[in-house]
């Protein structure tokens, strides 16, 4: 692919119709573990009533939905320590709706944006923005797949199973840095 | 956080984060680029370059590093939102 540029106050690039349909493919697998999350915890009746959403209280176990969907505190004795109230959990019921609303929407303008058949993708810069912001989930839950630490190799041998994900991996992170440069033009 | 820009010398001042009772903290992961991280401080603060990559480099070298501060609704409408943008965003009380 090319590199992202700026065309007047739009940001373009040319994706092949294998980059595209990569995209596509990563982003809508995004989509599906978000919605599966949301189907797992349907709204009760109350929060129907009242408009007050509410989510699940607890961390996902999926190590890849955990990694998008993080606690607010750190420390998991925050609330034992007594120092807050507000518990991780009831933080994290109260906010996961709208966070998983809001990596939805950025995933829809991806899939609404990218051409199928590949082409030329024009961006606004709001259309760029949800773009890093859906391929940056994309990477946090490839990089949680692939276990990727600061030491992590550049390449794996071929017959390492994990080594055509690392090669998606790596092509989405020159990607992303491209819009960001693009983007900050 | 990975590397793909060229390295920026750290600047020196520190941010005036003041002695209000609640702080939003970013940690370091292995993942999210030091380009994005720097751009999201920009686009959610308001941060100048400077200033921006300055934390972005706190959170790479140190593993952490305080962006904001605040009342508990701010600092948790904070966290919302670099959790909206892949960051490891955490809240808690200045002690």
């Amino acid at each position: 692919m090319k590199a992202w540029s700026r065309d007047g106050q739009n940001i373009v690039t040319e994706l092949t119709q294998h980059e595209a349909q990569m995209v596509r493919f990563m982003v809508d697998q995004i989509k599906e573990l978000l919605t599966m999350r949301f189907r797992d915890h349907p709204q009760d009746e109350l929060s129907e009533l009242t408009g007050i959403r509410t989510g699940p209280s607890s961390k996902p176990e999926d190590p890849m939905l955990a990694r998008l969907l993080p606690d607010f505190h750190h420390d998991p004795d925050y609330e034992l320590a007594g120092r807050d109230a507000d518990s991780a959990a009831a933080l994290r019921s109260m906010h996961e709706p709208a966070l998983l609303e809001a990596k939805s929407e950025v995933a829809d303008v991806v899939l609404k944006t990218c051409p199928e058949f590949g082409g030329r993708i024009t961006l606004t810069p709001e259309e760029a923005q949800s773009w890093l912001y859906a391929l940056n989930d994309v990477r946090l839950a490839l990089g949680t797949a692939l276990e990727i630490s600061e030491d992590f190799p550049d390449e794996l041998p071929e017959d390492d199973p994990r080594a055509g994900q690392l090669d998606v991996y790596q092509w989405l992170t020159w990607m992303q840095d491209s819009l960001v440069g693009a983007l900050t033009a | 956080m990975t590397r793909l820009a060229p390295e920026v010398e750290p600047i020196t001042e520190e941010l005036v984060v003041g002695d209000r009772p609640w702080l939003t903290v970013v940690w370091n992961d292995p993942v999210n680029l030091m380009s994005y991280v720097t751009y999201v401080f920009k686009k959610l603060f308001g941060y100048s370059e400077e200033q921006a990559t300055k934390l972005m480099l706190d959170v790479h070298h140190k593993g952490k590093a305080i962006v904001s501060s605040g009342d508990r609704d701010k600092v948790e409408g904070d966290v919302a939102k670099l959790h909206a943008a892949g960051l490891w965003a955490t809240m808690q009380k200045e002690s």
